[in-house]
């Protein structure tokens, strides 16, 4: 794959510049910047509470910050409501427990924001969505409830969810943490696809050989801290700080 | 999941009822010394309770005539219920005027029918229908003084006509009050959060009576001279406003329910506040709630007895003042068991749909 990083002109995806957030007295993240171009894949790893999680969780403010600025495709997020919506909209976000809504079928999981949102015709939004449930691969399911599907077509269901808003970046949390093993590849064949179509996407996942397959660059954080940033073949093969090193040698046996 | 042995022998009776029933009865009923003891007890309790109740009630009872000397057989004297219907039924309503409220309440369930059945289509604009132009056209049709209608007082009203208007009036208006008491209880904004909570609090915190003692009153002492609101208006105001704090704390039960992950998920997607709730939380935590809301509404049906202390008769009220004619003293318990009876159907009708409105919206297992 890609290995050379975009130029770093133009305007970024998204755009981090001295981000730190406390809960309380502890600081989850400490002066973290991070510039994502259009078209990269990044992933972002590290133990469990380093931090990760809560760093993309920001990008669309699911969660607050104290300090530092965050651009996201040429909008400054802010306390502002609408300006929230407004970036929201052109960002998707897959969690690591689907959060499909269970009262709506799987058709309707998809159209819900394309109609309500985006104002789409409820015609169109069906056209989109089957469209996409055809490449997640699970068409056949659009009648059924969440409740009735396994993890692995509930996640996929929840990627196209994400889809048929027609997003500018996607957001993985730990997209197959919650999975059982062999429901893991079908999703991530179905992010694999995502990323050699180009979609801008900021992955948090364990899952190391997806990271060597489409990530132009794999961060690995500690602490609220980004400890090192690399391509992956440098980040697998010759990893600078020790603690990078110490984590590999735990996640990869 | 692993099934116990011997796990469907015990729990589900029915089933194995079907397959034998000497072994059901076995099993259920006479499973040891105590389990047969108790089982032959409660047949005696029965067999001593039921058939006099019949005899009573149904082959010693009289059911024609229209005065007391027509009571001879020494069981229930229906003629009693007979000859008061019309007044258990619609209060001091004119005879003549009756058909007026038979017709508003046929419109009525030619509306809530296919509101209820699921599978209909336009149920939102039919919904809309009930809630904001049926109460008008039934406000006019039962109190007249347009189209030639004689005007019939609101004093007039009463019986099972007016329990019915207060209970429906109080179940329509207080899901919706409730729902948004229950929203700013929860809201961020410190300001409606604490109007909500002393609202539910203070509504909770006195009982019904009370609030329609005010209402009937205190209430006229604060209002200016010759502006004196109707005295069933200000039992409806009461009953809702009193309901609704109650109902918010149900359908707050059913919010606290929905894994954050849903609010996550539709904030992630772009929805608005109210979109949100909408369209993805309320439809969750209201159908989490069905029981909670029945009970409540269960309630609410049979609070408005109570109307009865400001001076509203409603089908128990009725009743009772039925009791003080002389020509018919002594005949209160056939009163009782008819008034009983009529709010036990109505209780036990809501509780069925409740039950089968829960399994049409089951979607499956929560995951």
């Amino acid at each position: 794959m890609t290995n050379e990083d975009p130029a770093p002109t133009g305007t970024p995806m998204v755009d981090i510049r001295g981000l730190n957030k406390w809960y309380g007295e502890f600081q989850v993240l400490k002066d973290i910047d991070l510039r994502v171009e259009k078209g990269q894949r990044i992933v972002i790893c590290g133990p469990s509470g380093s931090g990760k999680s809560t760093l993309i969780r920001c990008i669309n403010r699911l969660e607050t910050y104290q300090q530092g600025r965050i651009v996201v495709d040429g909008i400054e997020l802010s306390e502002n409501l609408r300006n929230l919506e407004q970036v929201r909209r052109e960002v998707g976000m897959v969690f690591q427990h689907f959060n499909l809504f269970s009262h709506l079928t799987v058709l309707e999981n998809c159209t819900l924001a394309p109609i309500w949102v985006r104002r789409q015709s409820r015609a169109q939004a069906e056209r989109t969505a089957l469209d996409y449930l055809e490449r997640v691969r699970i068409p056949e399911q659009a009648d059924k409830y969440p409740g009735q599907l396994s993890g692995g077509q509930q996640q996929r269901v929840a990627i196209a969810r994400s889809l048929c808003m027609n997003p500018r970046i996607l957001l993985f949390d730990e997209p197959t943490s919650a999975l059982d093993p062999e429901m893991i590849k079908e999703v991530l064949d179905v992010m694999i696809e995502l990323a050699e179509e180009g979609m801008t996407m900021l992955c948090v996942t364990h899952e190391m050989g997806f990271a060597r397959t489409v990530a132009d660059r794999v961060i690995f954080m500690d602490a609220g801290c980004i400890v090192e940033s690399a391509e992956p073949d440098t980040f697998f093969s010759n990893p600078r700080h020790a603690r990078t090193r110490e984590f590999l040698g735990q996640i990869l046996g | 999941m692993s099934t116990k042995p011997g796990y469907l022998s015990t729990n589900t009776p029915s089933f194995h009822f079907y397959l034998a029933p000497l072994a059901w009865i076995r099993t259920n009923l006479f499973s040891g010394p105590v389990d047969s003891l108790l089982t032959l007890l409660a047949l005696y309790l029965l067999w001593i309770g039921i058939p006099p109740f019949i005899q009573w009630a149904i082959m010693d009872a009289d059911w024609v005539g229209n005065s007391r000397d027509q009571c001879i057989g020494g069981g229930a004297c229906w003629v009693f219920v007979r000859v008061r219907l019309d007044q258990f039924l619609y209060g001091a309503y004119p005879t003549d005027q009756q058909w007026r409220v038979n017709l508003g309440l046929l419109l009525f369930v030619l509306l809530l029918v296919p509101i209820m059945l699921r599978q209909v289509p336009y149920k939102g604009v039919l919904a809309a229908f009930l809630i904001v132009v049926y109460p008008v056209i039934a406000y006019a049709l039962f109190y007249g003084g347009w189209l030639g209608l004689p005007v019939v007082e609101t004093h007039q009203w009463g019986g099972l006509m007016l329990t019915l208007i207060l209970a429906v009036v109080g179940i329509v208006l207080s899901l919706p009050f409730g729902t948004l008491l229950a929203l700013g209880r929860r809201s961020d904004l410190p300001v409606i959060r604490a109007a909500c909570v002393t609202y539910i609090e203070l509504w909770r915190g006195v009982p019904l009576i009370t609030v329609l003692f005010m209402a009937s009153v205190m209430l006229p002492l604060f209002f200016p001279e010759g502006f004196n609101p109707d005295k069933l208006l200000r039992a409806m105001i009461g009953i809702v406003l009193f309901q609704s704090a109650y109902m918010a704390e149900v359908v707050r039960g059913g919010l606290q329910a929905i894994p954050k992950g849903q609010y996550e998920a539709a904030k992630a997607l772009g929805l608005g506040y109210w979109q949100t709730m909408g369209l993805v939380i309320l439809p969750q935590a209201l159908k989490l709630v069905i029981p909670g809301i029945v009970n409540t509404f269960i309630a609410l049906f049979k609070d408005t007895t109570l109307v009865l202390i400001i001076g509203l008769f409603d089908l128990l009220g009725k009743v009772q003042q039925a009791f003080n004619d002389p020509e018919w003293l002594g005949y209160s318990t056939e009163g009782y068991l008819f008034a009983g009876f009529i709010f036990w159907a109505f209780c036990f009708s809501m509780s069925r749909y409740s039950q089968a409105l829960e399994r049409s919206l089951h979607t499956g297992h929560k995951h």
